[in-house]
């Protein structure tokens, strides 16, 4: 699989306490990489830094920002705009070579079209998420960062969602995305990269952090990430 | 930069009701603070019980003066409402009905009369300290002006008194002959027969009296003016040093214009910026989308431009009604150009330092109307120490440069035009960097 970006050592402080130390993984085309962690662990800091709305203090991206296409966790959109009037404005502000075709191929996608002239202020969670994914695949990114997508999602709206995600990464889009959701890693996610205290503990399949976690195959990996987590822990009061 | 202003002004146009507000409620303050400018305080609502009885005169020398000719003098000066007793008066202050009672005794004629008495009056109010101070206040300068037209009948029915002493003939007072000699005729008459007098202690007697008589004559002319000079010892002839004069009017235009240009620039522009904020889009362009300048020009130019639009319109609009010389137009968009930047850039600092709009709003509302209302405080009304300080915060902020700049365009005022526009194209810069630094962290 060949590498679309790579994260080398990354690192970032807020004043005297440590939000990323020494992150490094790299991710090929069509791959999908969850970030998982406890709170705090620094999941929103790394989305941030590949996405480049946050510089890092040490380390590197191999990609620059207009390569990455990024959601945050909240949906980035203006309330008062139709889905349509976003989609455009975001494609002019990216200077896509054919806004219209990639506003009509993003509503395609989204299966908003019927709802394209609709305020955004009146669509459901699940759709303004969608609008906020479908904006930043507007200029048709290698890379997709996405912070906790599902948050604030019920199920069905969820299942929709990483329909279209995999469909994404089928045509070759690399995601990362970070989730509390351990249960969507484990369903979705290709790799799964665990952060603790910033730093990167684990960067494997969701399989060998089952493994790692005392679970057996198709086990629970959240009860696996738990125990993951206290091995760690333990080991690093013993030392 | 032209995308953004079109996704804003499409927001705009959809947010009727923060549109309305914008527009309506400046105009709405704008107006309050004109009208409080430029009229005039009102009358305050007394009611004055009048017990003198009725047709009593005070009498000087040969004249008399109508006491009721002191109530018709009060009357004029508040709005009168008058109560037949004391009671009645007491009740209608104590129900707020009016804000004080003047009590004019019976025994105010004998007293006037005397000669050796003052004449008081009673003053009955109620309220708060601020209804206290007011009427009190209003009260001492309406009793003032009473006082002061009453002396001055007075003081002309003693110049005519003394003018009768002087010319003789009729004068008029009770009890004196008819055909009276003036004094001024008597060193002439003496003189006269002094001539014919042989020398002697009868002549040289008649003589001493003459001299007298001459002096008396001098010195009661010269009491007349003495009494006009006491009745109003100082005159005022006021003389502007530098521009023109405002009139009060036009002036308050201006600062009604002022003041709707200020509040809706600094909020639409605070209110713009912060909106990016609320709805988390500022970090999204913010990652190459646009640079910070450039969103900072876009937030500042919609604000400037909106503001201007709509004082202009306010400043022709009121031109309709108000003498403005539409002449100094050029001038009017000048300092308006200039103001609507200085506060726009003002807008974008406040916008780039708060996280929603409503928090935005307020702390925009907060700095501006006080800002406003400070730089409204004139000169010697505040000790010299705080009014230095009010000059000091009024130089750091637009609005007293740009109603500066907006009276030197309107009416001509001191200082010249050039001043003020580049006191505001200073604190434009100055608010462009700060709002620069605070969007630094977009998130």
């Amino acid at each position: 699989m060949s590498e679309l970006i790579s994260v080398a050592a990354v690192a970032k402080r807020y004043g005297d306490r440590t939000a990323l130390e020494d992150v490094s993984f790299a991710a090929g085309a069509g791959e999908i990489v969850a970030v998982i962690g406890p709170n705090g662990a620094g999941k929103t800091t790394l989305l941030s830094i590949i996405a480049g709305t946050l510089a890092p203090d040490a380390g590197s991206v191999s990609r620059a920002a207009g390569d990455v296409g990024w959601a945050p966790q909240q949906p980035a959109l203006y309330s008062k705009l139709s889905v349509l009037e976003n989609l455009e404005l975001f494609a002019r502000l990216e200077r896509v070579a054919d806004p219209a075709a990639a506003v009509a191929r993003m509503l395609a996608q989204t299966g908003l079209g019927d709802r394209a002239e609709e305020p955004v202020a009146r669509l459901s969670g699940g759709n303004r998420q969608r609008v906020n994914v479908a904006i930043a695949l507007l200029a048709e990114p290698p890379v997709l960062a996405l912070d906790e997508p599902s948050a604030s999602l019920d199920p069905s709206q969820r299942e929709r969602l990483w329909e279209f995600i995999s469909g994404l990464a089928g045509a070759g889009t690399t995601v990362v995305f970070s989730t509390h959701n351990v249960s969507e890693a484990q369903r979705y996610a290709a790799r799964t990269l665990v952060l603790s205290g910033g730093r990167l503990l684990f960067d494997g399949t969701p399989a060998a952090l089952l493994g790692d976690g005392g679970e057996p195959a198709g086990g629970d990996l959240e009860h696996a990430l738990v125990r993951f987590l206290q091995a760690r822990e333990a080991r690093t009061a013993e030392r | 930069m032209r995308w953004l202003l079109r996704k804003d002004l499409l927001i705009l146009r959809r947010s009727r009701l923060l549109v309305a507000l914008l527009v309506l409620y400046p105009i709405a303050i704008a107006l309050l603070i004109g009208f409080a400018i430029s009229r005039s305080p009102a009358r305050p609502r007394v009611a004055i019980v009048d017990e003198t009885p009725p047709g009593e005169t005070v009498k000087v020398g040969g004249e008399r003066v109508k006491v009721s000719a002191y109530a018709e003098q009060l009357f004029n000066q508040v709005n009168s409402v008058p109560v037949a007793t004391r009671a009645e008066a007491i009740a209608k202050v104590k129900s707020g009905d009016v804000l004080a009672a003047v009590v004019i005794p019976p025994d105010l004629t004998a007293r006037l009369s005397s000669a050796t008495e003052q004449g008081s009056l009673e003053v009955l109010y109620n309220g708060n300290a601020l209804e206290q101070s007011l009427v009190s206040s209003t009260l001492n300068s309406a009793l003032a002006q009473a006082n002061l037209a009453f002396s001055e009948q007075i003081q002309q029915a003693a110049a005519k008194a003394i003018d009768a002493l002087l010319q003789g003939g009729n004068v008029g007072i009770l009890g004196a002959p008819e055909g009276l000699l003036g004094l001024r005729e008597i060193p002439g008459r003496l003189q006269r027969i002094i001539a014919a007098e042989p020398p002697g202690h009868v002549r040289s007697e008649l003589q001493r009296i003459n001299e007298f008589a001459g002096f008396a004559a001098q010195n009661l002319a010269l009491s007349k003016e003495v009494l006009s000079t006491i009745s109003q010892p100082i005159t005022v002839q006021s003389k502007l040093l530098h521009g023109r004069r405002t009139p009060l009017n036009t002036f308050a235009v201006v600062v009604a214009v002022s003041v709707s240009l200020m509040f809706v620039c600094v909020l639409l522009a605070a209110g713009g910026l912060a909106l990016e904020r609320e709805e988390h889009a500022l970090a999204r362009l913010l990652r190459g989308l646009v640079s910070r300048e450039t969103l900072l020009a876009e937030k500042g130019l919609l604000a400037a431009g909106c503001a201007f639009l709509l004082a202009f319109a306010m400043l022709a609009g009121i031109g309709a009604f108000v003498a403005l010389d539409f002449s100094r137009v050029g001038q009017w968009l000048l300092a308006l150009a200039f103001g609507a930047l200085a506060f726009a850039a003002l807008g974008v600092a406040i916008g780039a330092l708060a996280r929603e709009v409503r928090a935005a709003s307020l702390l925009a509302f907060l700095l501006s109307l006080p800002l406003a209302l400070l730089a409204l405080v004139p000169s010697g009304s505040v000790s010299g120490g705080f009014y230095a300080a009010i000059s000091a915060v009024s130089f750091v902020f637009p609005f007293k440069a740009c109603l500066q700049a907006l009276d030197a365009a309107v009416n001509g005022a001191s200082p010249a035009i050039g001043v003020p526009l580049l006191h505001l194209a200073g604190l434009t810069i100055v608010f462009g960097v700060l709002a620069r630094v605070g969007l630094r962290h977009a998130e």
